[in-house]
């Protein structure tokens, strides 16, 4: 067994020597002005990324640059750990300091609602829309992430939250849906390029924010704020998704990575 | 009568900067007293409580009957010129620089003859209006202006050194996001700046006004978030040492007292905005406009600062913001201590509750955004330092000055029906 796992590492290794495995960053830049999600203003609010110098090679340490940087634990792109929400509260192993580790490292399916997301900002993801993509792919793995992909990554500005009076129009999933992947794939986790896993008016669905509500009920994690998934096949690549060891925390900005095979051609 | 002040040419990019230089700055601490009143736009003179004589320059004793009982008065600010002399040489930098020179004394209604500054329209042996103004040291002095407003009068060359007229200067507001940065930015294009900086933090959140906002003749939206070290470094950058005058309209306002919040989040941000927020502000544009202070008509002129009237006693309503704006008035003070000797004037405008959403349940009488553009004007134009405005305002003041331990009483006692 540990001589297979071995063979399996070096294959790796020198796949991604030899580049035939590629490394993407599904990472934004930590960024004081990069958006953040909005609460209504009576609402404790996220806080943005902020950094402040201790030193640059000055009077403050000659020869050194290093600085404090402060933000939420929702800030950028980052994950989300079953006890950010009320339903998994109570639910064991669900901070980010106590998820097993194996969680951060998982088969990922990419299902790809750029065109649909484009064509209307308030795309709703249903179970039909997975089953018609399972058509196409195989039926999603147990234990995997699935990402949803909007392009919306490619959005800046105003037009990222894409805030109006009514509040935020944004792709999301529904209700059903983020059942479906939860009770009967029996994901790991959901993730997508947006602020949140929610859609923009998700505080209008039932129940309210259900990728939230259910995905945290049921023990599982969030993505959100990615980028690149345009980069990543339907299905076959490894997501590298591991969050800070904040001592119960319930998020935790981070680094995600996927690890792609390239046709070699 | 005044000539039209002119555009300022464009500056000549070979000729250095003149250093600030200061008139005397020397005075008795009795005398501070006239300072005091000068940075609040007030004529006063020490009045003996005993004869009511009015004594002129301050004295420790009444030279009439010998009290010690000499108060601070406001006095009728009414004169007629008496004598008058034109500097033309001087053997201080300052006036030598600014040569000729108009002083002249001045009978004042009140009683006493006093030295002071005369303007340009004042005619000899005419009746005149006294003022009593900061200089570019930032001490009290007396100005003799015509009785009956003449054209151009602001335009006056020795007037215009004890004001911060906005007129032909560009001025940075540092938050555009709201109706009171939105008046702010109004007020000053109606008065003449020739250009006007508009900060806006977050422009990937929309705002009520935005339109109307780059509409105004002048203006220019940039980014700024005062909360961000970086953004406020940048936007300093990019401007260079434009900012004649900077108008600080970024406030952060919360209802509650300590035991009222849950945790320090909300008082961090407070304390974000209002106080490192001014602070960050100072490091980046503090030592453009002091090396600014005295550069042709569209020198640095003024630094403005908008403070809740709660900066000088807590109103525990809204306890933890009254405390960051404690913090901001301390810093403000500070500020006036970095700038001292450069001709930059700090103004403090201290409000009474304001008409926004934040202070929304309050009770009349408020004080509209309008107002407080408009008073922003005044205080710029007059070269006034310190400014309350609002009844509520003029009552916490009042009360500070009497007796601010009793002040902190009032504020802080049980309150009917709370």
């Amino acid at each position: 067994m540990s001589e297979q796992n071995s063979n399996a590492l070096q294959a790796l290794a020198g796949a991604l020597a030899a580049g035939s495995i590629e490394t993407v960053d599904l990472t934004h830049t930590l960024d004081p002005d990069f958006p953040v999600i909005v609460l209504p203003p009576e609402f404790g609010q996220c806080a943005r990324f902020r950094v402040e110098e201790v030193s640059r090679y000055d009077e403050r340490g000659p020869a050194w640059y290093w600085r404090n940087f402060t933000c939420s634990e929702h800030t950028g792109t980052h994950f989300d750990a079953p006890i950010h929400w009320i339903s998994g509260k109570d639910l064991p192993d669900a901070s980010v300091d106590s998820i097993p580790a194996d969680a951060f490292v998982r088969p990922v399916c990419v299902i790809d609602c750029s065109g649909e997301s484009t064509a209307d900002e308030d795309f709703l993801l249903t179970p039909e829309f997975i089953q018609a993509w399972e058509k196409d792919h195989g039926v999603i793995p147990e234990g995997s992430w699935v990402l949803m992909r909007t392009d919306w990554s490619k959005r800046s500005g105003a037009d990222y939250l894409n805030m109006r009076e009514d509040g935020a129009h944004t792709p999301g999933p529904t209700g059903d849906a983020v059942k479906l992947l939860v009770e009967e794939r029996k994901i790991i986790g959901f993730g997508t390029e947006t602020v949140g896993t929610d859609a923009g008016q998700a505080t209008h669905l039932s129940p309210p924010y259900p990728a939230h509500y259910l995905l945290h009920g049921a023990g599982k994690y969030g993505l959100q704020c990615l980028a690149n998934l345009d980069q990543l096949p339907a299905t076959g690549a490894i997501l590298v998704c591991p969050p800070l060891k904040i001592k119960n925390g319930s998020g935790s900005p981070l680094r995600v990575l996927a690890l792609v095979e390239r046709d070699s051609e | 009568m005044t000539e039209a002040l002119k555009r300022p040419p464009k500056k000549d990019p070979q000729k250095r900067t003149a250093s600030p230089t200061l008139p005397p700055f020397a005075r008795s601490r009795k005398a501070i007293a006239f300072t005091a009143a000068a940075a609040e736009g007030r004529f006063a003179l020490q009045v003996c409580d005993a004869c009511e004589h009015v004594t002129y320059p301050a004295r420790e004793v009444c030279p009439k009957c010998w009290s010690m009982d000499l108060e601070w008065r406001d006095i009728p600010d009414g004169g007629k010129l008496i004598s008058e002399t034109t500097l033309r040489t001087s053997v201080n930098t300052y006036f030598r620089e600014r040569m000729p020179w108009r002083i002249g004394t001045i009978q004042l209604d009140a009683g006493p003859s006093v030295l002071a500054h005369i303007h340009g329209d004042v005619g000899e042996f005419e009746r005149v209006r006294m003022i009593a103004r900061t200089d570019k040291s930032g001490q009290g002095v007396m100005m003799a202006l015509p009785e009956k407003e003449t054209p151009n009068m602001a335009d006056d060359r020795q007037l215009r050194t004890l004001t911060c007229n906005p007129k032909f200067r560009r001025a940075l507001v540092t938050d555009g996001r709201t109706e009171l940065g939105q008046r702010v930015v109004k007020a000053l294009a109606d008065a003449g700046a020739s250009r006007i900086f508009v900060g806006i933090a977050e422009q990937w959140r929309p705002y009520d006004g935005s339109e109307e906002l780059q509409g105004i003749p002048g203006v220019e939206v940039m980014p700024l978030d005062v909360t961000d070290t970086i953004s406020v470094n940048e936007l300093a950058a990019e401007m260079g040492d434009k900012a004649d005058i900077l108008i600080n309209t970024a406030e952060y306002v919360r209802p509650g007292s300590a035991m009222q919040r849950h945790g320090v989040t909300l008082a961090r941000d407070e304390m974000e905005t209002n106080y490192f927020g001014l602070m960050r502000l100072i490091q980046a544009f503090g030592h453009g406009m002091k090396a600014r202070g005295a550069d042709g008509d569209n020198s640095a002129c003024a630094w403005v600062n908008l403070l809740s009237v709660y900066a000088l006693s807590n109103w525990p309503v809204y306890g933890t913001t009254s405390a960051s704006q404690a913090a901001a008035l301390s810093l403000s003070q500070s500020l006036r201590g970095d700038f001292a000797g450069s001709g930059v004037k700090v103004i403090n405008v201290l409000f009474g509750p304001l008409e926004e959403s934040w202070r929304q349940p309050l009770p009349p009488p408020k004080v509209t955004p309008q107002r407080l553009a408009d008073t922003v004007i005044h205080a710029l134009t007059e070269g006034i330092e310190n400014v309350t405005l609002g009844p509520v305002a003029e009552d916490v003041v009042r009360r500070y000055k009497e007796d601010p331990f009793v002040l902190e009483r009032e504020l802080t006692q049980l309150q009917m029906g709370m």
